[in-house]
């Protein structure tokens, strides 16, 4: 009986001891394939002789990015990805992500450039470079009408409801502690959990909520920013500097074409309503 | 505006895209179950043999797949392992080679559990009739080990098929990515649609899984018809 015991106890040991050598294995090889960046599967020059530009965009957000009923990726950052692919001389190959493995899809070379309603904040710029921005936005916070939350102090102790990976997590658990979180992998999800009454409000970026409670006229956006105001970029791998280059120069020459007010007449429009304008949410020319 | 959320399934080519998620889940599991259950019978056999080494390193192989969640092998084959070794394999191929892993440490459990519940006068009487080993394996022991671990493997089969929904997480196309993709699009004008949409992934899911499971009732019920006559 004692001798199984053993027995298993140095399986289970060994067990953890495989792991952690896989786990130290990986720490020490990803030391190395950083210094050695110099093939890099990402850069302009690639992504021209491959013929394909990998983006990653969203799946299930409209109106940024989603898939409409004839099954074509469409979208306010769908429209800029082709329009990004037209102007490098490519094709585009869409990846889809959610919103916490955006990071990671760049990192491990899943795609070239994310361009999925991706905020600007510095723990992010730590792991990758953001170009220049596209949009900017703020968090804002939805509830039923019948129980409107308009301030933050109404939300002391109460669920918040929060999609993993957003700019609305980061800000309620760093700035707000004294909310409870309930965190969802999808948008989906997030809202579907806000109809259930699971929570008291969610919490996302402003824009999103404007359109998404325009559809759902039982809801409001009590407050209409709260914390910084951001700014939604494209993203490169940490270090890409060929790409991240050409990506400025393009958001630069689209904003002066007056390329975003168009696209935002024709994607973000229809779904914001009358209270919303293009200078909202479209950074003005300098 | 007389929407019933049914419709939504019915617009534009939003059953054949379900349909096409469907495939995806569909091959992904069945290529990895046949992958799977070839390297489960192999690796199941070696671990009735007595190298303690050879044990060890199988016991070893188990346990990590058995103990690691599905979603973790996902994102440590799709996102970090990439990255250190400097492959890449598209989401759907990364998919089935974990899926595959997976069966087949699971598989080689059942396999090794049928095979040392196989009477033990049966070996004995191989031997004794002067077979090797491979011919014990061949005729003796793996024949009659397959009633034994027909159900358990049934049962593995369909909770891989279920565990498939995971793969959304590293984005693969698979029935319940465009589910939400259907739901996101249309919950505008249709806000019962979700319902739907999960309903009919429900009835996918069940008259794939179902048919397996009755089928495994059977054959167990048969098993036990002819030991216990």
């Amino acid at each position: 009986m004692k001798k199984k015991s053993f027995a298993r106890l140095i399986a289970i040991v060994s067990v953890f001891a495989a792991l952690l050598l896989v786990l130290t294995g990986c720490g020490n090889s990803s030391k190395k394939s950083s210094s050695s960046s110099s093939n890099n599967p990402s850069s302009v020059k690639q992504i021209k002789k491959n013929g394909t530009i990998r983006i990653a965009v969203f799946g299930d957000l409209p109106p940024y990015g989603w898939v409409n009923q004839d099954g074509k990726r469409v979208g306010y950052d769908v429209t800029l990805a082709h329009q990004v692919a037209k102007d490098l001389g490519v094709k585009v190959k869409f990846v889809q992500v959610n919103a916490n493995n955006r990071v990671d899809a760049l990192n491990s070379n899943k795609v070239d450039l994310v361009l999925a309603n991706f905020t600007v904040t510095p723990e992010r710029k730590q792991v990758i470079d953001f170009a220049k921005p596209y949009m900017k936005v703020s968090v804002g916070v939805v509830s039923p009408k019948s129980k409107p939350i308009t301030s933050a102090s109404q939300l002391k102790g109460k669920n918040v409801i929060v999609t993993k990976g957003t700019t609305a997590e980061t800000y309620f658990t760093t700035k707000q502690p004294n909310t409870k979180l309930l965190k969802f992998d999808s948008k989906t999800q997030q809202f579907n959990a806000l109809k259930n009454g699971r929570g008291a409000a969610l919490a996302d970026d402003n824009s999103y909520l404007y359109a998404w409670s325009k559809d759902n006229p039982k809801y409001t956006v009590g407050i209409k920013s709260i914390g910084p105001k951001s700014y939604i970029s494209p993203a490169v791998k940490k270090g890409n500097k060929s790409l991240l280059n050409w990506t400025n120069k393009e958001i630069n020459k689209l904003t002066k074409q007056g390329f975003f007010v168009k696209d935002y007449n024709q994607q973000l429009k229809p779904y914001f309503g009358k209270e919303v304008k293009p200078s909202d949410i479209v950074l003005p020319t300098k | 505006m007389d929407h019933s959320g049914i419709s939504v399934l019915f617009e534009g080519t939003n059953f054949t895209r379900l349909l096409g998620g469907l495939w995806v889940t569909v091959k992904i599991a069945g290529v990895a179950l046949i992958l799977g259950l070839i390297l489960g019978i192999v690796l199941g056999v070696l671990r009735t043999f007595k190298n303690r080494l050879l044990r060890l390193i199988l016991r070893l192989y188990l346990e990590f797949f058995r103990i690691v969640p599905t979603v973790v092998l996902l994102f440590l084959f799709y996102y970090i392992l990439p990255k250190q070794l400097n492959f890449n394999l598209p989401a759907d191929q990364i998919a089935t080679l974990v899926f595959a892993l997976w069966v087949g440490a699971e598989m080689s459990d059942i396999v090794r559990g049928a095979l040392i519940s196989v009477p033990k006068h049966q070996r004995e009487s191989g031997l004794a009739i002067g077979l090797n080993r491979y011919q014990l394996y061949r005729y003796v022991l793996i024949p009659q080990a397959i009633t034994l671990e027909i159900p358990a493997t049934i049962n593995l089969a369909t909770r891989v098929i279920k565990t498939t929904s995971l793969l959304m997480l590293i984005s693969v196309m698979d029935v319940i990515n465009i589910g939400q993709q259907i739901i996101e699009a249309n919950n505008h004008t249709h806000p019962t649609g979700v319902f739907w949409v999960y309903g009919l992934i429900f009835l996918f899911y069940f008259l794939i899984d179902y048919p397996l499971s009755w089928w495994a009732k059977r054959l167990e019920k048969r098993r036990l018809e002819r030991t216990n006559g």
